[in-house]
């Protein structure tokens, strides 16, 4: 929770920031059966519930909760296809695998 | 066709800054700023060798949450800004990302005589058809009989077709895409950005809270749909039946050609002042 303040020579401050708000991430975890291996996260904190990665998903394997916000319905229909990943309007989804194979989520 | 994962576009972005970034839900400013950055971090460019400018507009605020040199200038000016850039330091790559409004109606001027001057600079229009950032007035690309705030009416002037306009101008690479067709505009700004002179795509994109509300185009998923629905490659509409083409936007790289470029111009004229200087 620590707070950055720039100030210019005058001592006027022209920046501010609370770090609290940077990158956090809050993840949806999805507990996942059988062979799957590889859930999708879902940056609550980022997304506006637009709708569109659950309209585009080819494998239907997301919907959306009463309030809009989208989750995996049926996490072992992913096909780790990426397009929710790449049509999401601010970075709030993935739908990738890592390079392993495995699953893939905030550092 | 390099696959970018989620966590490289987030390495892209500039952690001090407020995130979600301002951009209303669903438009396509996210979509198409995700875009640039897998087209950039697939070619495994060193960043400080890329410079990002812009004008003012909500799709112009993109320089403002990537990590590269940028420069968020003046309403129509972007362009301007990016000359004077590859001006003065002719390896860097320029990126100039534009609205509708800022690059065609107050930034006209800027837009046609690069192109006629063939400068090496990557034009990225994003057009959703209207002024965004400042409440939703008519621009010149916004098409017949959509209502904006200043025609309640519906507009009745006459439209830009982007790239005819930059081809006529002479512009070297011309295409068009749409915030939907992500993987096709990657190639394209891959291309683009490795063509050696001035290069434009005109972005078909969706503002869904002014301008979908305002024409009733429905939500952020339905105005992705209509960029799928009613958009053709341009390889393909040979094959098409003419009925089949009514009302679409064609899509595609419409011209890639090589002429001189400005930049390597000018130091030619120097070196030859420089050597009949010495005699
Ligand atoms: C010289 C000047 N004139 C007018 C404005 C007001 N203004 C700010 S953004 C804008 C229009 C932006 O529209 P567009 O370029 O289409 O971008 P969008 O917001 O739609 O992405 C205008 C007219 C300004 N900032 N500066
Ligand atoms: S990666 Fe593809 S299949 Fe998996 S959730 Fe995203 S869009 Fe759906
Ligand atoms: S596309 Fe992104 S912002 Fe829109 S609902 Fe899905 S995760 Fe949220
Ligand atoms: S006003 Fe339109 S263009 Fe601007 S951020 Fe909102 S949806 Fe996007």
């Amino acid at each position: 929770m620590s707070q950055k303040v720039e100030k210019d020579r005058t001592g006027t401050i022209i920046r501010e920031e609370d770090s609290s708000e940077k990158m956090t991430v809050e993840v949806n975890e999805v507990k996942t059966t059988g062979d799957f291996d590889a859930p999708v996260y879902i940056y609550y904190n980022w997304c506006k519930k637009c709708g569109i990665c659950v309209a585009f998903c080819p494998t239907k394997c997301l919907a959306r909760k009463a309030d809009g916000s989208p989750y995996v319905k049926y996490p072992e229909k992913c096909i780790h296809c990426e397009t929710c990943d790449r049509l999401c309007p601010d970075f709030a989804i993935t739908g990738a695998k890592d390079k392993k194979g495995g699953a893939y989520g905030p550092k | 066709m390099g696959k970018v994962s989620q966590r490289v576009v987030h390495d892209f972005l500039r952690h001090d800054k407020k995130f979600p970034h301002v951009w209303c839900s669903g438009c396509s400013n996210g979509t198409i700023l995700g875009t640039i950055i897998r087209a950039i971090a697939e070619q495994n460019l060193d960043r400080n060798n890329i410079t990002m400018v812009s004008g003012i507009g909500c799709s112009s605020r993109m320089p403002v949450y990537i990590d590269l040199n940028t420069l968020h200038s003046l309403h129509g000016r972007a362009i301007a800004f990016a000359t004077g850039i590859k001006t003065f330091k002719p390896d860097m790559k320029v990126i100039v990302v534009t609205g509708d409004g800022d690059s065609t109606a107050i930034g006209g001027n800027h837009l046609i005589h690069a192109a006629r001057r063939n400068i090496d600079m990557t034009v990225i229009v994003v057009n959703n058809n209207i002024y965004g950032m400042t409440g939703g007035q008519y621009s010149p690309t916004t098409p017949d009989d959509a209502k904006a705030t200043t025609s309640p009416y519906g507009n009745f002037d006459r439209q830009f077709d982007i790239c005819d306009l930059v081809i006529g101008a002479g512009a070297t690479y011309v295409a068009r895409s749409s915030a939907f067709h992500t993987m096709e505009l990657q190639k394209m700004i891959v291309d683009a950005m490795n063509h050696k002179g001035f290069s434009i795509i005109d972005v078909i994109s969706a503002c869904p809270v002014i301008y979908g509300r305002m024409n009733k185009k429905g939500g952020p998923p339905e105005m992705m749909q209509a960029m799928r629905d009613n958009t053709v490659l341009n390889t393909a509409t040979a094959k098409l039946p003419p009925e089949k083409l009514e009302g679409k936007t064609i899509r595609g790289v419409f011209k890639n050609v090589q002429c001189p470029e400005y930049c390597e111009q000018y130091a030619k004229v120097v070196e030859k002042i420089k050597e009949t200087s010495d005699e």
